[in-house]
């Protein structure tokens, strides 16, 4: 171990070594080995992809490939807070739009960005199985449901508040 | 203290949580009563969340909807403590809305959901849980099964609806050292949500299922490969495979017999096509999920190149119930084709929306006007939207259409999955086939060059056409692409990715060439092709002057309102919540 900060290289090597032993190194475990590493870095650092391709039979390339096919796997470092509207088709015809325009607003970025100061990253999701209670919008995975734009920047401002 | 022996289980569903019942379950954690508490799945009910259900000490069963916390109090003190139950909040299934809810519905799939604590395997135990296993166990005969589940009737539920008797004997046939099963928990349709709450709520009746699948088919090991969305289901699955495992109901030898069955799970990674059978598997053997040619078929040659058996999960927990109650009893539900029941996720434009569970052969008219209610505002229903982007819009006028795999296709749609999402007037017809064509654009793995550039092609058009930019012409381009890309995709993706547009433009023309020749959106959703206006029905109560996130609206309390056009952004908020109808698409 050499610091505090997680995102140095020899922290991610060690911790890649340990999902790997975990997980297993076959080339099925391509996706859960990824999934690994986002859980614990909350996105795939460039070198922990290095790391698993020097370690089993995986190359760089198979992992990128598989990295890039996947919505779930990011390879940019995200936000404190993930906010995912959800764009389903009960959300897309209760206003969802309306939701992601406001909460856009109120951030000062784009779908699918980070703020500038790192606390927020604002996402879609296909549906999060709430369709009756659309829209709906997750926040750190905690789900709110029936939310409008003027709700979702409450959700926002009362995290402010905390 | 006056009242023991209670208990009490709060519903802890995903969708119960996005209504707050956690914090119902930490304020009862808290008070410290004379009971079990425990915590249930969804009941289906899910306009009516969160829920608590009070079981007396003689039995009597109270269910409390729409719990908040102020409600939970006084349930606390004059219930829980005080020993009678709030009369005036109790759950009705006999009378009014209660009634309507349930009278047609037949639950089998979602038997337990929201009946049972889906941690607990005692209780999955205590209501016939692992019974038909037990049967399939002891009478030994694999092939026996199949014969019972293709004598049922069974259709996969997944979409396609291909007889799961015949499946498993195609499966069984085959000779091979090693064969696998899997449970198809992709639930890739945006607005379905029945396999999760089923995977939720009574995941003990899938792994049934689905051991009494592998046993049927000759399989050893199977996947269940779960959306990446859908947390709760994984953790809920997790530990009940670790209990069925303890209790010999998995693993080698289950109950003492020479049959042995590993299950593993796979969590998706986020991508559609991965629903699909021959992709789902790529999936699982660690590549980018890419959907191949067929035949081969699974049957023969699916996961790591083993014959392999796959079913959605509703398929599967209809399973030991028809093997319970014999494949009679399932076969005498439903119509000549489509038998027993199917689920659907209610959502959109409805009163009632949430899970239904009814037999096939009811009108879509009954499940969305009775079950569900209606729209629950003055608007009529204008359609709906069954079978997610690989289906179609039901117009109004269609809605006595029955619920059967060949009735629906005729209409252009699909039974799919079991989305139903109504709409009324304020939805547009073309928006919703942009959406959709939008999900499979970019859904479309890019295998085949129709489906990743012609569905871009056909999202251009409409997009042009939404945002008011079309041209005469553009409705036969759409035509024409649209034939191009079923007949040239590879699977069932580009295959139906059309669908939307193709029921649309058969149903509601006109509101394409309304878009295209009249600039008009008269579903006010379009916002350059349509304008909000105020009109005398106004009667100054000031809610849309609050509401507008612009501040486009003034008037004087009590009088008619205005909208300033140049600031109006065409939200459409003040339409929504007007109490008097009185806001107007011009
Ligand atoms: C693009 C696409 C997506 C699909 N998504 C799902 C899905 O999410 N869940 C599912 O059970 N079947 C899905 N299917 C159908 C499966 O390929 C397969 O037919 C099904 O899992 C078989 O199970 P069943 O016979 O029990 O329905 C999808 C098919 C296609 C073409
Ligand atoms: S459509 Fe948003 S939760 Fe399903």
């Amino acid at each position: 171990m050499c610091g505090v900060n997680m995102g140095c290289v020899c922290d991610i090597k060690k911790s890649v070594d340990e999902m790997i032993e975990r997980v297993g190194s076959s080339v099925e475990m391509a996706i859960p080995l990824l999934q690994a590493v986002q859980s614990k870095f909350r996105y795939i650092p460039k070198e922990a992809i290095e790391h698993i391709a020097s370690k089993t039979e995986m190359t760089e390339t198979k992992l990128y490939g598989v990295a890039t096919f996947y919505s779930q796997f990011r390879l940019e470092p995200v936000g404190e807070t993930i906010i995912r509207v959800c764009h389903g088709t009960a959300c897309h015809v209760a206003g969802a739009e309306g939701v992601t325009e406001a909460l856009e607003k109120r951030m000062g970025i784009k779908d699918g960005e980070t703020t500038a100061d790192g606390k927020y990253t604002l996402e879609s999701v296909a549906c999060l199985g709430c369709c009756s209670l659309a829209p709906v919008v997750s926040v750190d995975g905690e789900i709110h449901a029936k939310v409008d734009r003027g709700s979702a920047v409450e959700l926002i401002e009362e995290r402010e508040k905390a | 203290m006056k009242n023991k022996g209670l208990k009490i289980a709060v519903g802890m569903s995903t969708c119960n949580m996005a209504a707050g019942s956690r914090k119902l379950l930490e304020r009862l954690e808290k008070e410290s009563l004379d009971a079990e508490l425990s915590t249930m799945g969804c009941l289906g009910m899910c306009h009516a969340e969160p829920q608590i259900r009070v079981t007396d000490a003689d039995g009597r069963e109270s269910l409390y909807c729409a719990v908040n916390p102020a409600k939970l109090e006084r349930i606390i003190k004059e219930h829980l403590r005080g020993g009678s139950p709030v009369e005036a909040w109790l759950f009705n299934a006999n009378e009014g809305d209660g009634a309507a809810l349930l009278t047609k519905q037949q639950r089998i799939v979602l038997r337990n959901c929201g009946r049972i604590n889906p941690e607990s395997i005692d209780e999955y135990l205590a209501n016939d849980g692992y019974k038909a296993l037990e049967m399939v166990l002891k009478q030994n005969n694999p092939s026996e099964v199949c014969e019972t589940v293709l004598r049922s009737g069974l259709r996969g539920r997944g979409g396609a609806g291909f007889p799961t008797g015949l499946k498993w004997k195609f499966a069984l046939k085959e000779r091979r050292d090693k064969k696998y099963v899997i449970c198809n928990a992709d639930e890739g349709d945006p607005g379905a949500f029945m396999d999760r709450s089923t995977l939720e709520s009574d995941p003990h009746a899938v792994l049934e299922g689905m051991t009494i699948q592998a046993f049927s088919t000759g399989a050893n090991e199977g996947y269940i490969y779960c959306r990446a969305e859908y947390p709760l289901a994984v953790a809920h699955l997790k530990r009940a495979i670790a209990q069925s495992e303890e209790r010999g109901f998995l693993g080698d030898n289950i109950l003492g017999s020479t049959f042995s069955f590993h299950l593993h799970i796979k969590e998706g990674a986020g991508a559609f096509v991965c629903g699909e059978e021959t992709a789902l598997m790529a999936s699982i053997e660690g590549e980018r999920g890419m959907p191949r040619l067929r035949p081969p078929f699974p049957a023969q040659s699916g996961l790591f190149g083993k014959p392999t058996t796959i079913n959605n999960v509703e398929t599967l927990a209809s399973v030991p119930w028809i093997i319970r109650h014999g494949a009679e009893k399932y076969a005498a539900i439903g119509t000549e084709k489509s038998k027993g029941t199917k689920v659907f996720a209610l959502a959109g434009k409805i009163k009632r929306g949430g899970l239904v569970e009814v037999p096939m052969g009811i009108t879509i008219r009954e499940v969305v006007e009775e079950i569900g209610g209606g729209t629950g505002t003055h608007r009529k229903v204008k359609a709906v939207q069954m079978g997610g982007p690989s289906g179609g819009c039901i117009p109004a006028d269609l809605l006595d259409t029955r619920i059967d795999y060949d009735e629906i296709n005729r209409t252009g749609a699909i039974m799919g999955s079991g989305g139903m999402i109504v709409l009324d007037e304020t939805t547009c017809m073309v928006d919703v086939a942009r959406y959709f064509l939008g999900f499979t654009q970019l859904e479309s793995c890019g295998k085949c060059t129709f489906c990743r550039i012609g569905t871009r092609r056909m999202l251009e058009i409409l997009t042009r056409i939404c945002a008011g930019d079309g041209v005469p012409e553009d409705i036969d381009e759409l035509e024409e692409l649209a034939v191009q890309i079923k007949n040239t995709s590879l699977c069932g993706l580009g295959q139906t990715a059309p669908n939307p547009v193709l029921t649309t433009l058969k149903y509601f023309r006109k509101e394409y060439e309304e878009h295209i020749n009249d600039k008009k959106c008269r579903a006010g959703k379009c916002v350059n092709l349509c304008s909000y206006e105020i009109s005398e029905a106004c009667t100054g109560c000031t809610v849309c002057a609050h509401k507008c996130p612009v501040g486009a609206i003034s008037g004087e309390r009590k009088g008619q309102h205005k909208i300033d056009q140049e600031k109006c952004v065409r939200c459409g908020v003040c339409r929504d919540v007007c109490k008097f109808d009185a806001v107007k698409v011009i």
